[in-house]
């Protein structure tokens, strides 16, 4: 049962060979017994996933079901569900009970999935590692001295430790992409604008998109049919027809132009993660497709660039942690501004500070030119690489993270050597285009690489097929860490 | 006005300050050298000749929705007040600011 995809358990919920009860019951117990060490969910709350699922019998014994009703859903904690704590993986909002529903829980909701429980992550998503958070760091379940890759660590963990049936996550800079890399499991960040950001708490608005993660291309498609979709409460959400993100899975590849950008693959790639690259490649050559090389110049900006406008959108959207509403306040302070720098430098942990810091410098007064509009500039040459290219290929495919997954503390105290592990990814970001990453093999330590593979605007459905066809030809996306 | 790659501490208190992060000299110490750290990778940037590009802030250089201006919400201040760190007969609580 645990290995079974998203439509095998909608199947035989459908035929009643399981109930919903029995199938969450069966994941709560084994989170009980595997979260204390993993530390992939921060909450959760077996009355309300149950009270869920009884609702789902209800709705399947009556013949009304959705495909995902009754199947257990596993959320990032950035998703504000009504009832549940929410806490970012911070301090900040340690204590608090979010008091609506995202758009995207919404949507889980009226298809009839069980909210199994909230998933740590860096704190308000920022981070590579998972280090971050506030209620301490994510196991990677191959090696738990290994991150597991962030932000959205927690979820690509319990997806790959069997602990839910697939995940939500949310990526800003890479952090559903490369955490999938580091679990080996798979992950698509769509096209900004196509999943609501109502309700999931802001980090960098113009970047923050939601995308699931699961174990296959195939559960990927049907999470992604749940969560896409116009919301007029999102003023950047596109008003776009509905799609069935499944409808090309089958399709051949013959004839799939892919492309290789030169720049993914120079210094600073590890060898064993390139060698896991090539062969998948090898892979698509023999599924029909042919290779182009291409060129993305100003990739090699994207760093600097993104550690420019995340922070500055961070630290306008994190302004509103003012201790007065909602969210911790110090316990003790002589006057209103004295609150304020206290419960933000006591709520808030030592990344979020820093890239607060480094946003309002860049804001602040006779910077902003230099900086921010210097950096939004930068993104249009990055974005206009991604289009030159997309005239010679499909999709690009490269590397989702430069190596596989590091040990607990190897970064050190340099944020730099950290920013660097999303080289790959954030690019993606600043263009807007959808990105995924899927298993494509193990490296030299025996710790799963991830193919990235990118699409042009609003071709989800495309990638999906071109990664659904890769997992028909090859089984790294079903191997599973062992001794859990 | 062109960007210092140089900071000093006096930057990063003002920084913090702006910022509402109450920090002790120790942290500001420790906050300038990493600082100083990400703007030399951020420096990286201003070499890059950008004339003539129109800056980006969303892909599909979409504008900004608007809606009709009538009232969406409804009024859920006691649900919302349960959350708050001090209330007192439906009012947040604050340090006196007016003598």
């Amino acid at each position: 049962m645990l290995d079974s995809s998203l439509q095998q358990l909608g199947s035989a919920l459908r035929a009643r060979k399981i109930s919903s009860v029995e199938l969450t019951q069966l994941y709560l117990d084994r989170i009980a017994a595997l979260n204390p060490a993993l530390n992939a969910y921060i909450t959760n709350n077996a009355e309300a996933s149950l009270a869920q699922a009884r609702a789902a019998d209800m709705l399947l014994s009556e013949g009304k079901a959705h495909p995902l009703t009754g199947i257990p859903v596993a959320q990032k904690d950035i998703f504000c569900a009504k009832g549940w704590r929410t806490t970012c993986g911070s301090k900040m909002l340690e204590n608090f009970i979010a008091p609506y529903d995202a758009h995207v829980i919404k949507q889980f909701n009226n298809a009839g999935a069980v909210n199994l429980g909230k998933t740590n992550m860096d704190e308000f998503a920022m981070g590579s590692s998972n280090e971050t958070s506030y209620f301490g760091a994510v196991k990677n379940p191959w090696d738990q001295k290994a991150v597991p890759g962030g932000s959205s660590g927690g979820s690509a963990c319990a997806v790959a430790a069997r602990l839910c049936a697939a995940a939500t996550g949310t990526d800003t800079g890479g952090s559903i992409r490369q955490p999938a890399a580091l679990c080996g499991v798979s992950g698509l960040k769509p096209t900004y604008g196509v999943v609501s950001r109502y309700g999931m708490i802001a980090f960098a608005s113009s970047l923050d998109q939601a995308g699931p993660m699961a174990r296959s291309a195939e559960d990927l498609a049907m999470m992604l049919n749940v969560m896409a979709g116009f919301d007029e409460r999102d003023s950047t959400s596109l008003q776009r027809d509905k799609e069935d993100y499944a409808r090309d899975l089958e399709k051949p590849l013959n004839g799939l132009r892919i492309g290789l950008p030169k720049e993914f693959f120079a210094g600073g790639l590890s060898n064993d993660v390139a060698q896991a690259v090539e062969t998948a490649i090898a892979e698509y050559r023999k599924l029909g497709a042919t290779i182009v090389e291409i060129t993305l110049p100003n990739s090699r900006l994207s760093v600097p660039v993104y550690y420019v406008l995340a922070p500055a959108e961070a630290s306008s959207n994190l302004s509103r942690f003012d201790g007065v509403r909602y969210g911790y306040r110090a316990p003790e302070y002589s006057d209103l501004t004295d609150m304020y720098e206290k419960s933000r430098a006591q709520g808030f942990g030592a990344e979020v500070k820093r890239r607060i810091m480094i946003g309002t410098y860049v804001l602040s007064h006779g910077y902003y030119d230099a900086y921010y509009l210097q950096a939004q500039k930068i993104r249009r040459l990055i974005a206009q690489d991604f289009t030159e290219a997309y005239k010679q290929c499909d999709v690009i495919m490269g590397p989702t993270s430069p190596s596989t997954a590091f040990k607990f503390g190897e970064k050190g105290d340099d944020p730099v050597q950290m920013y660097l592990s999303d080289i790959y990814t954030i690019a993606v970001n600043l263009a807007g285009l959808p990105g995924m990453s899927i298993p494509c093999g193990f490296g030299s330590d025996n710790m799963p690489v991830g193919l990235q593979i990118i699409g042009n605007y609003f071709d989800e459905a495309r990638m999906l097929n071109v990664a659904h066809q890769y997992q028909l030809a090859t089984d790294w996306h079903s191997r599973a860490p062992q001794g859990l | 006005m062109s960007p210092t790659i140089y900071l000093a501490n006096a930057d990063v208190r003002k920084v913090a300050r702006l910022a509402r992060l109450a920090m002790s000299e120790t942290e500001i110490e420790a906050a300038r050298a990493q600082l100083a750290g990400i703007f030399e990778l951020i420096a990286e940037m201003q070499a890059v000749n950008t004339q003539n590009i129109a800056p980006m802030s969303h892909a599909q250089d979409v504008s900004q929705r608007l809606r009709e201006d009538v009232v969406t919400e409804t009024d859920q201040r006691e649900l919302f007040q349960t959350i708050a760190p001090q209330v007192e007969a439906g009012l947040y609580l604050v340090p006196q600011v007016i003598e």
